[in-house]
Parts: structure tokens; C-alpha cells; sequence
């Protein structure tokens, strides 16, 4: 194991090209045992190194002498990780949610927190909620659907996906609170007991796993899978371009490279597939609502062709009534439209897929915010984006119930 | 002699050349007239509304769209989220900062072969004093070869009307009387949280990423701020402050995430200037842990 004790990280600005060329020399001294942490850039630009204690002395002589500036920026590097790792270790046990009652819906939360979740959420209602896991991701994470049904066989669905794009963090977020907010709202509030008494809803919070954790763990703004791609050096594919409508036309990339690549061939993704698999061998889904961030706008399709789909008045009419309720809330304003007209042309997508199996309330939500924050949308806005959006849903979800097709 | 609706008819504007089905553009319709729609909607170029003025009208935007534009769809948004960065490049600082509210109205028209011109009406937000105000902007947008800055013109109700040289001035003397150099890291962090200290070095952070996103947007990119990645001030022998930033910016329509560094300098009576910017390539095999990003 490395230690680092009274190991030291200095800041050396060097002021003119004599000062640059003298660093550079320090670099080339190999028994000093330098590491750059930020590299020689040029005259007024700070060079950070972390230098090992056995070298203290003489480097800070050197720089003194050749009247380098320098200021330590870490005075002993061990006891800063140590510092560090105390706080990981108090995070990591702290205390554990016991219910999902004491569950923080104000914060993110890693994807093994939300798996606990939702296994709390089954156990604490039996009656109402079950777990499917309808299949893998790639690197062999599940994946988790609950379904919330008062009963009936292969009753008329509503489909609702969050997080298929990783970086997306508030819709995982809001995901759970939806899971939470149908527990508690049924046989409480009449709209959402009369859809449960006909409809079964089936809420998939966590539809890229892998992507997920890789957010957590490496890179907070991936969005694709985890899925290596043959011959390059890129990863992943965009799970909501992999879909089969529309694919391969333009509306997505096929450079690997690319955070819109569409992948091999169509449903190459598990993640994916294993959602058309289950819809598909379903059949009785009757609404399908796949939430994204950001841009707050409610789209129904297409967003591979810019034929409107048949039933456009009758989406365009709900979707005007789903974000009405929505702004109702907080204020919050939302655009509505065609995936095509509003933002851009997309092939290969859900929400399209579904509408072309005959599912026609399909619609796409982006939730908060309109860019300030885009990603990183602070947790305090977790609830009231999740209420909000609530509202619409329920507009939506309620039609269907009343509209049946 | 003729009825209201033929002689809107016949005064419509011919100039435009006429365009296939297909390209139709959809015009709002004066609410005195709704009622006739039903009987006469052959002769207007789009269906009549419910309660809204703007409806939606197929294939509108095959290709770039020119004439009036719904102020909803990308063409206009696109256009007024350049109007945002011009504005922020122009007018931002530490406690002014400019969100793009909505559109209200939208124009376009093709400048021989030279490029694009949009026209618009849009409400501004700025952020700070949470004051909203309405806009009239042109952007054009050249067709060259490479890709080319959008220019400008914008003229706001009362922009600067936002007193906000106190807060700056002592912002400008608490940094310039400091001992140490102040610098930050991941702006805002994954749960989109900011230590109060820091917002400033935030804001100018967005101030200086504006010029980048002003100056590579084009009708096929939407560009927002992702992060400042790091932020670090750095000494100077003048009155100016002076900053090396890293920057993540998003495009909404390509989905990238482009990374910039970017060296500046800032203080009250000058605003922000960008000295250097410079694109970094991203490399995809070799992420960084998000705490060292």
C-alpha cells in the first residue's frame, strides 16, 4: 500500500521564462521522485507537485534560492487522504433507510440504494406492489420493474421509464418518488384508486444500470450504455436511438464515438430489448412514458419523420392539458409538441417504437430545468420536479383510463 | 363587397415563392376570424385552433424554416438561446446572469447566399434579481464554409437597470486583497450543489464560457453550460482579476459534452474579457474520478 505521509503538494507560479526553464529542469531531476499533478503550462500559470518528504528540503532550497515562487498547498498528503477516507467510511455507514418512510427523497442516491428501495417498497406492500426483473444489463446488472396492480389478469398497462439516459440523475430521482407517491395516494385519492381498480401501472426507474453506476463512479455526465464497441476505443451506445423505428435513417449517429450512436443494429441493447420483449409479450399496454432531462418540454411522436403521427390532435390536445396541470403546481413552464418540430430530428426512440405497436398515448417528458443547472439539477429540486410532473402523469394517465382504445 | 376572408386572402403575401404542400408555414390566424375556419380552411394555410393562436402544421420545418416561425419549436429557440449568450457576454458579471424566458415571436429569412437572419421578440430572465423583460433581437447566422460566430443586435427594455456595481466592487476588493489565489472545482458537483463562496467564481465562469458557446453556436446547436470543471485565479500585475477556467458545455443536439479552457480576466469597470480559449479534445478512454475532474 502507498503512503504518502509527509509527503507535501506545492504551487509553483513561475514568473518569467528563466523561472519556466528552471522547473523543467526540476522535472528531469528523477531522484527527487516529483509527480506533476498540474503540469508546466507557461510564466504566471501555477504548476502543482506533489513532492515526497525525502525531497522536501532540497526542492524548497532550489525554488528559494533561484527565487521561485511557491506556496503549499497540501502540508501533509496522508493525513488529507486519511481526513478523506473517515468521511467516506462515516457516509458509507450511515444510517441505512429502515422504511421507505425515513427513505431521503431529497437527494440522489446510489443505484444500490434505490435497488433497497424498491425491495422495501414490495415488502411493505405486498397487496399492491411486485418486482420483475426483465432482464440484464450488459455488464449483468437487473433490470427492475415494479408493478403496482390491485389484481385482474393482463389488465390495460401504463408503461413509465426513468433513467434510460444515466446522466439524467432527477428522473431516477423522480422515479422513486413516483413509486412512493402511488403507494401512498392509493385509496387515498380517487383518480389514482379508479386507474388502479382497471390498470396496472409498471414504472422501470433505473433503465440504464450500468450507465447509472458509471455516473457515480467515473463520469457524471455519461449517458449511453457500458457496452465496449468491436474496433473502437469508444463505449456505449444511445439506448434511445437503439430502438426500431426509424433506425438507421438520420435523427441519430453511427460513429461509436458519437453520444447519439444508434448501435449495430436495432435492439442490440439488453436494456433495451429486454423493455420490447416484455411490452411486446405484455400486449395489453395502453400508455408508454419515457422521462428524460432537461429542456421541460412534454413530446409526443415522431422524432424520426416529420409525417405527424394519426392520432396528433388528440396527443397534441393531452399533452396542452398535461402541462397545464403541470405549470399549475410550481408554475413551471413546459413546451409541448413533436419530438421533430420541438427539439430535433431523433431516430431509433422509444416513444416512437411504442407508438408504432399501437401504443398511442406515448409521449416523452424532459423535466427541469432549461439549462442553468441542465445535469447537475440541484436535489432540492428533486421533489417539486417529481410533483409536478406527477400532475401531468396523472392528466395522462387518467385519460387513458377514460379513453379506452 | 368581398367578404372579410377572401380579401385576407387576396392581400396575402405573394412574394413568397410558392412553396409544395409539404412546406407549408403556419401563420396565426386574428381571433375575430376563427369562426369562418370550418367552412373556409382551404383557403388559410393552417388548421384553426382550439383556444391557442399558433397551431402546429405538418412538415413545417422540412427544410430550414424561413417566414414566420412558431416561437416553440427549435428553429426559434435555437436562435434565442444565441441571444442569451450574446447577452451574458455583453451584460454578465458575478450578479448578473441572463436565462432565455421564453419567445414570443419568431421570423427567418435567407440572406441571399450568405446566411440566415432571424428576427425575434423574447422575454429575458435575469437570474439574480429573478426580473424578467422582453427583447427584440436579430441574429444572423452565416453559411460558410467553417463555422463562423452568429452576430448579434439586441436591444432590451431596461437591461442595466439591475444596479449591481456595489456587489461587484466588493467582490472585485475581497479577491484583490486576498492572500491567496482562489480557485474551485466542479461547479456545481454531481447533486448540482455550490458552496455559497464559490457561486461568484461560478458566474463568471458561465460570463467567460458565453463567449465560446456565442461564438460556436450555429442553427444546428443549443448550447447550455455543464460545469466549470475547475476555476483558478490567477496572479496579474494590473487592476485586472484573471482566471484560468476549464468548462464543460453541452449541445442539446449533438448531445456532446465539448470541454474548453479558457483564460480571462474580469473587474467591475471592464466585465469579462477572454484572453485565450481553446478547445480540448476529449479523450474517451481516460476518465478521471469525478473529484479529480
Amino acid at each position: 500500500m502507498v503512503l504518502f505521509c509527509r509527503h507535501q503538494v506545492l504551487r509553483i507560479i513561475p514568473k518569467n521564462d528563466i523561472q519556466l526553464s528552471l522547473i523543467k529542469e526540476l522535472e528531469d531531476m528523477i531522484h527527487f521522485e516529483l509527480d506533476f499533478w498540474r503540469e508546466l503550462s507557461g510564466v504566471n500559470t501555477p504548476v502543482d507537485v506533489r513532492v515526497p518528504f525525502h525531497s522536501l528540503q532540497s526542492v524548497k532550497i532550489y525554488l528559494e534560492t533561484q527565487g521561485i515562487e511557491y506556496s503549499v498547498m497540501i502540508e501533509d498528503l496522508q493525513m488529507m487522504l486519511d481526513e478523506e477516507q473517515k468521511e467516506m467510511m462515516s457516509a458509507a455507514h450511515a444510517p441505512k433507510p429502515r422504511n421507505t418512510d425515513s427513505f431521503d427523497y431529497a437527494n440522489y442516491h446510489t443505484i444500490s440504494e434505490i435497488y433497497s428501495f424498491q425491495d422495501m417498497l414490495v415488502a411493505e406492500n405486498p397487496n399492491l406492489v411486485s418486482k420483475t426483473v426483465i432482464g440484464q444489463s450488459f455488464e449483468g446488472r437487473p433490470l427492475n420493474v415494479l408493478k403496482f396492480s390491485t389484481g385482474g389478469t393482463n389488465r390495460p398497462a401504463i408503461w413509465i421509464d426513468t433513467g434510460i439516459h444515466s446522466r439524467e440523475w432527477v428522473t431516477q430521482a423522480s422515479g422513486t418518488w413516483f413509486a412512493k407517491k402511488i403507494v401512498t395516494d392509493h385509496r387515498r385519492d380517487p383518480s389514482l384508486t379508479a386507474i388502479l381498480d382497471n390498470m396496472d401501472i409498471f414504472l422501470e426507474t433505473v433503465t440504464n444500470p450500468d450507465g447509472y453506476s458509471y455516473t457515480h463512479s467515473t463520469n457524471r455526465l455519461w449517458r449511453k450504455t457500458r457496452k465496449p464497441n468491436p474496433g473502437s476505443r469508444c463505449v456505449g451506445v444511445d439506448p434511445n436511438r437503439n430502438w426500431d423505428a426509424g433506425f438507421g435513417g438520420p435523427g441519430a449517429s453511427n460513429d461509436p464515438c458519437s453520444q447519439i450512436y444508434r448501435g449495430p443494429r436495432a435492439e442490440s441493447e439488453s436494456e433495451v430489448k429486454s423493455i420490447v420483449d416484455f411490452v411486446k409479450s405484455h400486449g395489453n399496454i395502453k400508455a408508454f412514458i419515457s422521462i428524460h432531462s432537461y429542456s421541460q418540454l412534454l413530446l409526443y411522436p415522431y422524432g424520426y419523420t416529420r409525417t405527424p403521427v394519426r392520432d396528433r390532435p388528440e396527443l397534441d390536445r393531452l399533452a396542452r392539458k398535461a402541462t397545464t396541470d403541470l405549470a399549475s403546481l410550481y408554475g413551471t413552464r413546459y413546451t409541448f409538441g413533436s419530438i421533430i418540430n420541438t427539439i430535433y430530428q431523433a431516430s431509433g426512440g422509444s416513444i416512437d417504437w411504442a407508438y408504432n405497436q399501437g401504443i398511442k398515448f406515448s409521449y416523452t417528458f424532459e423535466l427541469r430545468d432549461t439549462g442553468r443547472f441542465g445535469f447537475m439539477l440541484p436535489a432540492n429540486q428533486i421533489i417539486p420536479t417529481a410533483q409536478e410532473t406527477w400532475l401531468a402523469l396523472m392528466t395522462i394517465m387518467d385519460y387513458t383510463l377514460k379513453n379506452p382504445y | 363587397m368581398f367578404p372579410l376572408w377572401l380579401r385576407l386572402y387576396l392581400s396575402r403575401d405573394k412574394s413568397r415563392t410558392l412553396r409544395p404542400k409539404s412546406l407549408r408555414v403556419w401563420k396565426p390566424i386574428p381571433a375575430q376570424h376563427r369562426s369562418f375556419c370550418s367552412h373556409f380552411l382551404h383557403y388559410f394555410l393552417s388548421h384553426c385552433p382550439q383556444n391557442e393562436v399558433f397551431s402546429e402544421e405538418e412538415g413545417a420545418e422540412d427544410v430550414m424554416a424561413t417566414g414566420e416561425l412558431n416561437p416553440n419549436h427549435y428553429p426559434a429557440q435555437r436562435a434565442a438561446k444565441v441571444v442569451q449568450h450574446y447577452l451574458t457576454t455583453r451584460y454578465g458579471s458575478p450578479y448578473r446572469l441572463f436565462g432565455l424566458q421564453r419567445v414570443h415571436s419568431g421570423n427567418a429569412e435567407d440572406v441571399g447566399d450568405s446566411g440566415r437572419k432571424y428576427q425575434l421578440e423574447i422575454a429575458v430572465h435575469e437570474i439574480i434579481s429573478n426580473t424578467t423583460q422582453k427583447c427584440s433581437a436579430e441574429v444572423f447566422f452565416p453559411h460558410g464554409q467553417k463555422q463562423e460566430s452568429p452576430q448579434v443586435q439586441a436591444s432590451c427594455e431596461e437591461l442595466l437597470n439591475i444596479s449591481t456595481k456595489a456587489q461587484e466592487e466588493a467582490l472585485y476588493q475581497q479577491y484583490k486583497m486576498n492572500q491567496t489565489l482562489i480557485s474551485a472545482q466542479n461547479l456545481p458537483d454531481s447533486h448540482g450543489h455550490i458552496e455559497p463562496d464559490t457561486k461568484p467564481l461560478w458566474h463568471l465562469g458561465i460570463v467567460a464560457s458565453s463567449f465560446i458557446m456565442l461564438k460556436e453556436s450555429n442553427e444546428n446547436t443549443l448550447y447550455n453550460m455543464a460545469q466549470v470543471a475547475n476555476i483558478t485565479q490567477l496572479a496579474t500585475e494590473n487592476d485586472q482579476l484573471k482566471f484560468d477556467c476549464h468548462t464543460l458545455l453541452h449541445d442539446m443536439v449533438s448531445q456532446e459534452i465539448l470541454h474548453w479552457k479558457l483564460l480571462f480576466t474580469w473587474s467591475p469597470a471592464e466585465g469579462v474579457k477572454v484572453l485565450q480559449m481553446e478547445q480540448l479534445p476529449h479523450c474517451h478512454h481516460c476518465e478521471k474520478p469525478p473529484n479529480t475532474n
